[in-house]
Order: C-alpha cells, then sequence, then structure tokens
C-alpha cells in the first residue's frame, strides 16, 4: 500500500546530529555556563536558523542527547547560545569540555513564542532562574524591533542573587527600553531589591492595557499556574498567556512518545503553549 | 475493449485449492521477497519467514482469554484457523532494535554520519483486519506527520500485504467496537479466506491483481462466494466483547482524577506487555553503543514502554512516579489523545494486551468503569 514518500524534513536528515565546536564558555552562576557553539560544517551554519522559544538536541557520544532551549539571538550571523545548568549525564559531560572541543547537535526543534502576532501589543516576560535562558532570545528579538512593541517588562526571580543569569545585561536592557524587575527567595547582605515569589511582582505591575498585555512565561509549572492565576486577577485574558513546558524530550520529532503532556507532544506541538489550551491539565499530578 | 490479461482488477476474486498456497509462497520468493507468516514456536503462534506451507500452524488454534493463552489442536488441517499471538507486524515494519547514527572519534572532533539501511523487502502472509488498521495507525504516526521516519517508510513502502479474512474470533476480540474488523476491506494487496480445502482470493491493489494473475487460480462459484462470505460472517457472529466508543475522548480526558485509576493501578504490574504486544504502540528510546575507548559510538533506536519508569524522566525526577499515573497515560494516550495527535484512535481492538496482561486487565472493563462516575466526585 502506498504512504506518503519520504518528505524532505525540516533539518534534513532527522536522526544524524551535526558536529560543532564549542568557541567560548561563560560561567554565569555556580552550576550554570552558556557555551557558544559553532558548526563544522559552513553549509550548516549558514542554512541553520531558529525561532526564539526553540531548542536544540545536544548530543555527547556515549553520553547521550539533551533538549537545551537556544538562548541567543535568533538574527541570521549571531553566535549560537546554549546556557546549560548541570543535572545530569549529559549535561555533566558538557560541563567537562573545553573550547575546542566537539559534540554534536539536532534542531531547531519546536514552537516558538508568537512574536510575529504579538506586534502592537505589551509584553510581560515572567520567569525564574534558568528560565530566563529560552525567554532570552524574545527579549532580544523585541528590543531589536522595539518600535513594534507596547510596554515591555521582564520580572524574574531567582533563589539568591548569585542564581541571576545574564545579570551584566540588564542595564543594556533598561536602556534599550525594557522594565526589568527582579526579585530573590533569598536575600544576602548586598541585596536591596525585592524578596519573594516572582509572581507577586506581576501582581503589583501597573497595566495601562490589560486587554492587549500578554504574558510570556517560563519556569516550574506551579510557577506558571500562579502566574496564570495572577495574570488573570490583572484582568489579562486567558488567551494572551504563553508558557513554556518540559518533559522528556528524547527524540525531539514526535515520534518517540515520551515528551506527551495531555494531547500534546511538546517536542513539536510545544515547548511553547498557549495557556488555555493545556489549562485543564496543568494541575492534574503525574500527567 | 479487453481486459489486461496481466492483470486482475480491484475487486476481481480468485480460487485456488489449498495445496497450491505454495505457489504464492514461491511467486513471492522469486521476486526477492522475504515471506513472513505465521509458525509454531515456544506454545504460541508467532510471526516469522516462511518458505513454506508447511511452517504454517496447519490444524492448531488459539484460546483467549483475559490472561490466559493456549494453543488446541483442530479438528481440521485449517493453516489460518488461530486469530492473533503475541506479535504483530510492527516487529518488522518499527523494528525493536535499530542503528540511528554513528560517531567516530577523530583527531579534529566528533565525527557523526546516519547510518542507512537497505530496508528488507517482506511479504507479510496472514495479516488480520485489525492489523492493517493497526498498520494504517502507524503509517499515520511514522508517516503522516511534519517528520517522517525513514526507517519506518522505507520498510513499509516495499511490503506486499496478504490479508486473511477472520473466520472466527477469540473471547477477547472487539474489533466490530472499533469498526476495524473482522472483514478486510481496504489497505491489503491480496486477501485471503479460507475454506475447507480452498482459498477465495481477493485482489486489494494493482500490485496484488498483477501477482495473482501470475498464479495459476479459478473462476469462483457462485457456491464458493457464498461459503467465503457465510465463513467471515462466522467470525462476527462469534464477537462477544464490546467497547463503547461514544465520545470517548471527552469521557477520558475529564475523568484523569476518577478513582478507578488507583484501582486499576494497584492491580497493574507495569510490566510493558500490553505495550509491547500492542500493534500501534509505537513508544522508543535510543541508547549509547560505545566500543571499549568510546571512540566509535552508535545511538540505537529500540522499544521503549510507557510504563517504564525512567520513561517520564526529567531533569533529576519521574513524572509518573506510581502506577497509576502510568496506567492512566497509557490508555487516555490509545483511546483519547491518540485522536487529537494522529486523527484515529491508537486502538484497533485486536485484544492482546487483555490476553496477555499478567493480571487480565481488561480495557474495556476499564473504560465501562471510567464511563461511570464515582462514588465520591
Amino acid at each position: 500500500m502506498p504512504v506518503s514518500p519520504a518528505l524532505a524534513p525540516p533539518q534534513g536528515d532527522i536522526w544524524t546530529p551535526h558536529a560543532v565546536r564549542i568557541v567560548d564558555v561563560v560561567q554565569d552562576t555556580d552550576d550554570t555556563r552558556t557555551y557558544h557553539v559553532a558548526f563544522d560544517d559552513a553549509r550548516q551554519a549558514a542554512r541553520y536558523a531558529f525561532r526564539p522559544g526553540q531548542f536544540n538536541m545536544l548530543y555527547v557520544p556515549g553520553a547521550g542527547e539533551a533538549a537545551i532551549s537556544i538562548s541567543s539571538r535568533s538574527r541570521s550571523g549571531s553566535p549560537l547560545l546554549h546556557t546549560i545548568r548541570t543535572v545530569g549525564n549529559v549535561t555533566g559531560a558538557l560541563e567537562r569540555m573545553r573550547v575546542g572541543d566537539t559534540f554534536g547537535l539536532r534542531g531547531p526543534f519546536g514552537s516558538c513564542w508568537p512574536l510575529e502576532e504579538l506586534r502592537g501589543q505589551h509584553i510581560i516576560f515572567i520567569t525564574g532562574g534558568i528560565g530566563l535562558a529560552p525567554l532570552r532570545p524574545a527579549i532580544y528579538h523585541v528590543l531589536d524591533h522595539r518600535e513594534d512593541y507596547g510596554d515591555v517588562a521582564l520580572l524574574y526571580g531567582a533563589r539568591t542573587p548569585d542564581g541571576l543569569l545574564y545579570e551584566g545585561e540588564y542595564r543594556d536592557w533598561i536602556a534599550d527600553g525594557l522594565r526589568v524587575q527582579v526579585t530573590v527567595d533569598r536575600a544576602d547582605p548586598r541585596w536591596a531589591g525585592y524578596v519573594g515569589v516572582v509572581t507577586l511582582l506581576l501582581d503589583r505591575l501597573p497595566l495601562s492595557d490589560p486587554a492587549n498585555t500578554h504574558v510570556l512565561c517560563c519556569g516550574p509549572e506551579v510557577m506558571m499556574h500562579y502566574t496564570a492565576l495572577s495574570a488573570f486577577r490583572q484582568r489579562i485574558p486567558a488567551q494572551n498567556v504563553w508558557i513554556s513546558m518540559e518533559r522528556n524530550m528524547n527524540c525531539a520529532i514526535g515520534l518517540c512518545g515520551h515528551c506527551q503532556f495531555g494531547p500534546s507532544f511538546l517536542c513539536k506541538d510545544g515547548p511553547v503553549l498557549r495557556y488555555d489550551r493545556v489549562a485543564p491539565f496543568l494541575p492534574v499530578r503525574g500527567l | 475493449m479487453t481486459a489486461d490479461p496481466g492483470l486482475i482488477p480491484i475487486g476481481g476474486e480468485r480460487r485456488i485449492p489449498s495445496d497450491r498456497l505454495q505457489d504464492l509462497i514461491d511467486l513471492l520468493r522469486q521476486d526477492d521477497y522475504s515471506v513472513v507468516g505465521p509458525t509454531v514456536d515456544q506454545e504460541a503462534i508467532v510471526y516469522d519467514e516462511v518458505t513454506s506451507v508447511d511452517q504454517l500452524p496447519r490444524g492448531w488454534t488459539d484460546e483467549q482469554g483475559p490472561g490466559t493463552y493456549r494453543l488446541a489442536r483442530r479438528e481440521d488441517d485449517a493453516l489460518f484457523g488461530y486469530v492473533v499471538g503475541p506479535h504483530s507486524w510492527k516487529k518488522y515494519l518499527f523494528p525493536p532494535l535499530s542503528t540511528l547514527s554513528a560517531a567516530d572519534r577523530t583527531e579534529q572532533g566528533w565525527e557523526m554520519r546516519r547510518v542507512e539501511e537497505a530496508p528488507p523487502k517482506y511479504a507479510f502472509l496472514g495479516v488480520r483486519a485489525c492489523e492493517l488498521a493497526a498498520i494504517a495507525v502507524q503509517d499515520r504516526v511514522f508517516a503522516g506527520g511534519p517528520y517522517v521516519d525513514p526507517i519506518y517508510s522505507g520498510r513499509r513502502q516495499s511490503a506486499f500485504l496478504i490479508a486473511v479474512n477472520c473466520t472466527q474470533a477469540a473471547s477477547t476480540c472487539f474489533c466490530t467496537s472499533m469498526r476495524t474488523g473482522p472483514r478486510c476491506c481496504t489497505g491489503f494487496d491480496l486477501a485471503l479466506t479460507e475454506l475447507p480445502g480452498e482459498f477465495v482470493i481477493e485482489v486489494g491493489s494493482d500490485r496484488g491483481g498483477t501477482l495473482l494473475a501470475r498464479l495459476t487460480t479459478d473462476a469462483c462459484s457462485a457456491r464458493t462466494l457464498a461459503a467465503a462470505e457465510a465463513a467471515r460472517q462466522q467470525a462476527v457472529d462469534q464477537i462477544t466483547r464490546r467497547m463503547d466508543t461514544t465520545d470517548i475522548r471527552n469521557v477520558l480526558l475529564t475523568q484523569l482524577e476518577h478513582p478507578r485509576w488507583q484501582e486499576t493501578g494497584e492491580r497493574c504490574l507495569s510490566c510493558t506487555n500490553c505495550t509491547m504486544v500492542c500493534p500501534t504502540c509505537f513508544c522508543s528510546t535510543v541508547e549509547e553503543v560505545a566500543d571499549l575507548k568510546t571512540e566509535h559510538v552508535e545511538r540505537q533506536r529500540r522499544w521503549d514502554s510507557c510504563f517504564n519508569p525512567e520513561f517520564s524522566y526529567v531533569h533529576g525526577g519521574l513524572v509518573r512516579n506510581d502506577i497509576r499515573s502510568r496506567y492512566r497515560q497509557w490508555l487516555t494516550h490509545k483511546l483519547a489523545s491518540w485522536q487529537d495527535q494522529f486523527g484515529t484512535s491508537g486502538c484497533v481492538g485486536c485484544g492482546r494486551c487483555i490476553t496477555w496482561c499478567p493480571v487480565g486487565i481488561d480495557l474495556t472493563e476499564e473504560v465501562a468503569a471510567l464511563r461511570e462516575k464515582p462514588a465520591c466526585p
């Protein structure tokens, strides 16, 4: 029986990683580093493009693959960056690598933040800890096209001041027209900012036009749940809330079944999802 | 206008005596097909390569129920007088183990390359209606989305499908509820109906019609055709198990906290049998297979199961850390969210998961229980 002939998949061969080489490593926090990588194959480097919110599968032969969001500017010619916290086998192996070392990369995969659709709208980025990494390409995009958007704010939380990512960039972001508010769970003697959960910042943020304000959120599921509740209290409509979710991404192309969340494959329907489309499933434990 | 003598048209029916089925196998082998069919091994009817009709389960049948499967002798010499065993054709189209890519360490760093297979050319002999439906489901999974699996689609495109209409049913069968059988209606190249001493062969594709035209066959008498119809009807009449599929997607996805999940989770052993025997379950994982010095590493895909605890591992923890949530994932995926993902149910009503469950969990019973409102909402 005929089946559809093998399509040319969006990235050519869907299973084979491309070799990338570490150009630079920046230590962000105790356990988190940002890796700047470049493709060995110049043709692949020229072909590669992603949209803010997408992720790559990084592959260390012998250790395996891990899904890592892309944390760089999506504009072509920008360095390709991944901010990685050491939690398992693959990220542990990456931690031991040095500038000049190679590993594999497949991607980009998944859905993206709806930045084209949000032109002319107000945007609130709200996130905690390493959740800022998948939002940074969206922040760059909005600041690179600042006149296309209304009010934009970043509400960011970390456990401690030492856990804040990309701290050196906030000053530039503010200068470029982003309102930045940062909070920590536990202050240290040098900290003079907010203390408390990040959703409190959303509760207190004055909004001029909630109906045209959109929330782009990345964090633990419980944090995203409370963010949505806070957004609703601020009269932001449910269809204006977008979240980025995480599950075991194994194949990244919807063929292996691991990343299911209710009806969604988070690798191809997500990771970025509209909140109201998955809201009934978010409170269900063990789904 | 005369019909092409080299082609029996789709829908055409011809007859061969049982002792000439070997000719069909020989012809397929001549055309470089590896013929896979039912054969008896370890007290079960399983699929394996066959070269002779003598390898088929002549005179055997299977008796099935929740958690039970036994072979028994028939009173006749039927070759296809059983229903379905633990194997399905998925092991040929979606192999339990396959190599995806390879990496070699060089002085310049890792070099990665694709590992391509020359797809084997299979002829499947004895595909039941529910199994044709299962193949159609996996076509959607592996070849119907934005990403096409090259291993599945390579094997699938060259496969020649010879269906066999059921003339009897097991107590675990419920294909009539899933509207997938027992009659083979579509998706085959040829379809056999077995009668005492003879087969009626129906053409389902041009490829099937061309092949059948090369066999010596007879016209079917009205009496033979009537006998074939009666034999097929017998399977319909023997099916007693039912599953109410009305609005099943919404019923299941709105009952995610039903107490039945906990009750069944306490019975379920999380052994993965249901997912291994299911002809549509497609979950897989990838393992690293390295030489001793980790200089040559291959990525091997192998079947996985949502019943394996580590299946839901994500940064240091398990999302589905109890059997209740794993069973719920399996059943709601199979019967409900599969519809969102692939536009079809993931269940074809073959009953394998009922038969091969060591504690006899029966999904038709589960669905009926989940339709009952919990006592304390």
